[in-house]
C-alpha cells in the first residue's frame, strides 16, 4: 500500500499545480485558535489564581469528592447511553442494510440528527412535562438515547451494508445456519463499525452541556456541565484540569477509531460528514 | 417462519422510527393549539404563529435569528475561502508536512466542543479580544473550516493534473489557470463545503454560549432558546418557531439527500449501458 502510494505520489509533487503558500493564512490562523487556545488550557491547568506554578490544581480535582462523582456520574450516563444505542441500533442497521431500499431508509432514522440538540431536547422535556413523567436519570437517559441515536446508527450502516454478500452466501453455502452466519460472519465484520459508533455516542454524551440540566431540573450535572460550571464561576484552574480529562477521553477514543478502521480499510467515522 | 420475520423485521424500524418521530410530530400538532400543556383548550388557532411577530419577545427573537444568519454568513465565507486555498496549498505540500496538518485540521472536528470552547475563551480573556462579534465569527470559523478543507481535499486528489498544466503548455499564465482551469474543478467540493460550514455554523450551541459573553447581549437562535426555555418552559410560540425549523430542515435536508443519491444511480446507469 505505501510503496504504491508513492509512486503515486510522486509526480503529483513536481507539478507546479498549487502553492503552498496558499495555506499559510490557514496555518496561521488555527496555531492561533486552535493549537494555543489548547496550550494555554494544558499552562492554566499548573498555575493557580496569582500565575504561580502549583499542582494544587490536580490535588483539588482528584480530592474533590463532588467532582469525582459527576466524573463517575458522567461515565455512567455514557455507559448506559451507549449500550442502549448500540442494542437498539445494530438490530437496525442490520435489517436496514438488508433492504433493498435500506440506503434511502436510512437516511429518515439520521434526519432528525440534523436539528439543534437543544431544540430536539426541549421539545422531549415539554412532552415529559406534559404526560407527568417525573425528570430524573430516566429522562436523561432517554434524551441521551434520543440525540444520539443516529450517531450509533449511521457507521453501523455504512459498514454493514458495505459486507460483501458472497461471505454470507459461502458460509449458509457451507452449511452454516442463520445464527452462525451472524455470529462468525456478520457480526465480526462489522466490528470496525460497532467501535467508531460506540466512541461516536460515549464521547459527546459525557462532554456534552445543557441536555441532563434541562431534562433533570438541574438536579443532574455531567462532566460537560461542570467544565462550563467551573469556568463561569472563573476557576481556570480546576475547569483546565477537567479539560484535559475530556481531552485525554477525545484522544484515546480517536486512536481506537483509527485502529479499527485502518484493520478493516475503511473510514467509518468520517463519513458522517 | 421467514415471514413471520420479516414482519417483525419492519414492526422494529416502525416503532424506533415512530419514537424517532413522536416529539417532532407532537410539537407540530400542538403548535396550533396556542398552549403549553398539549391540549386543545382554544381549539385550532394560528395564534402561536402570530405572537411569532406581536409577542413582547419578538424584538430579541429576530435580533437573535438576525445574528444567526449575519454569523453564519460572514464565518462561513471566510472559512471557505481560507479553507479551499488550505486545501489547494496542503495538496502542494511533501508528504511529512502534509500529515501534520491534516492531523491539526482534524483536531477541532474530534475535540469535543466544550473543550472547544473553554480554550477560546481562555485565549479571548488572556488577550482581551473585545467581547461580542468578533469572538463568535472567530470561533465559528475556527471549527467550520476544517470541514471546508477536508470536502476540498478529495476533489483535488480525484482531479486530473494534467488538464492543469495543458493550460499552462498552451499559454495560460498560473492565475489564469487556476481561475478558469482548477477552481472550476474544485467547485462541487467548495459548494459543499460552503454549506456544511454554513450549518455547522448555525447549529452550534456549545461553543456561542461559551464566547458570546455575558455583557454584551448577544444571543443566537440556539443560545435565546436556552436562555428563554431554561427558566420558563416553552411558551406557545417558540411551539410555532420549533416547528418551523422542524419542517426547514427536514424537508431540505431530504430533498439534498434523494437528489444526490438519485444523481448517483443515474451515474450507475450510465456508467452500466457503457
Amino acid at each position: 500500500m505505501t510503496n504504491a502510494a508513492a509512486t503515486v505520489l510522486k509526480p503529483k509533487r513536481r507539478f507546479k499545480l498549487t502553492k503552498r503558500v496558499f495555506s499559510y493564512p490557514y496555518v496561521l490562523f488555527m496555531l492561533l485558535f486552535v493549537v494555543i487556545p489548547l496550550v494555554m488550557i494544558l499552562v492554566n491547568a499548573f498555575l493557580d489564581a496569582d500565575n504561580t506554578l502549583t499542582l494544587e490544581n490536580f490535588k483539588d480535582f482528584f480530592t474533590d469528592k463532588s467532582s469525582l462523582i459527576i466524573l463517575a456520574n458522567s461515565l455512567l450516563v455514557g455507559v448506559i447511553t451507549t449500550a442502549i444505542c448500540l442494542i437498539i441500533g445494530y438490530p437496525l442497521a442490520y435489517i436496514l442494510s438488508k433492504m433493498p431500499s435500506g440506503r434511502v431508509l436510512v437516511l429518515f432514522y439520521v434526519l432528525p440528527m440534523w436539528v439543534n440538540f437543544l431544540i430536539r431536547t426541549l421539545a422531549t422535556k415539554a412532552i415529559f412535562i406534559a404526560i407527568d413523567v417525573p425528570l430524573g436519570m430516566g429522562t436523561v437517559i432517554f434524551g441521551m438515547v434520543y440525540n444520539y441515536l443516529p450517531f450509533m446508527i449511521l457507521p453501523l450502516h455504512t459498514t454493514l451494508s458495505s459486507i460483501d454478500r458472497s461471505y454470507i452466501e459461502a458460509a449458509q453455502d457451507l452449511g452454516a445456519d442463520s445464527s452462525t452466519v451472524f455470529l462468525k460472519t456478520v457480526l465480526p465484520l462489522s466490528v470496525s463499525g460497532i467501535i467508531s459508533g460506540i466512541t461516536m455516542v460515549f464521547i459527546p454524551t459525557i462532554s456534552t452541556f445543557a441536555i441532563s440540566q434541562l431534562l433533570s431540573n438541574g438536579k443532574i450535572f455531567l462532566f460537560g456541565d461542570s467544565i462550563q460550571m467551573k469556568f463561569e464561576q472563573g476557576l481556570y484552574g480546576v475547569g483546565s484540569i477537567m479539560s484535559l480529562v475530556m481531552l485525554v477521553f477525545v484522544l484515546i477514543s480517536n486512536f481506537i477509531i483509527n485502529r479499527a478502521s485502518r484493520k478493516s480499510g475503511l473510514s467509518v467515522g468520517r463519513s458522517l460528514w | 417462519m421467514v415471514k413471520v420475520k420479516g414482519i417483525f423485521e419492519k414492526a422494529y424500524l416502525f416503532v424506533i422510527l415512530a419514537i424517532l418521530y413522536a416529539p417532532i410530530l407532537l410539537i407540530i400538532v400542538y403548535s396550533f393549539s396556542n398552549s403549553s400543556n398539549f391540549r386543545f383548550d382554544e381549539g385550532f388557532t394560528f395564534e402561536a404563529y402570530i405572537s411569532i411577530f406581536t409577542s413582547e419577545k419578538s424584538p430579541a427573537l429576530w435580533d437573535a435569528v438576525g445574528n444567526t444568519f449575519l454569523i453564519a454568513a460572514v464565518s462561513s465565507v471566510i472559512a471557505t475561502v481560507m479553507g479551499t486555498f488550505a486545501a489547494i496549498g496542503i495538496f502542494a505540500m511533501g508528504r511529512k508536512a502534509r500529515r501534520v496538518l491534516e492531523n491539526v485540521n482534524q483536531f477541532p472536528i474530534i475535540n469535543s466542543e466544550i473543550v472547544m470552547g473553554v480554550s477560546l475563551m481562555i485565549f479571548f480573556v488572556t488577550f482581551a479580544f473585545p467581547e461580542g462579534y468578533l469572538r463568535l465569527i472567530i470561533a465559528h470559523i475556527a471549527f467550520c473550516t476544517p470541514y471546508v478543507v477536508l470536502s476540498v481535499l478529495p476533489k483535488l486528489e480525484s482531479m486530473d493534473p494534467n488538464v492543469y498544466e495543458a493550460a499552462l503548455d498552451l499559454g495560460a499564465n498560473p492565475f489564469k489557470a487556476l481561475v478558469k482551469v482548477l477552481f472550476p474543478m474544485i467547485t462541487p467540493g467548495i459548494v459543499s463545503g460552503f454549506v456544511l460550514a454554513f450549518t455547522l455554523s448555525m447549529d452550534d450551541f456549545i461553543i456561542t454560549q461559551i464566547n458570546k459573553g455575558a455583557s454584551t447581549g448577544i444571543n443566537t437562535l440556539s443560545t435565546y432558546i436556552y436562555s428563554d426555555a431554561r427558566v420558563q418552559g416553552l411558551e406557545p410560540f417558540w411551539y410555532a418557531i420549533f416547528s418551523i425549523i422542524f419542517v426547514v430542515i427536514l424537508a431540505l435536508v431530504l430533498t439534498l439527500n434523494l437528489v444526490r443519491i438519485n444523481r448517483r444511480k443515474q451515474k450507475a446507469a450510465e456508467e452500466a449501458k457503457i
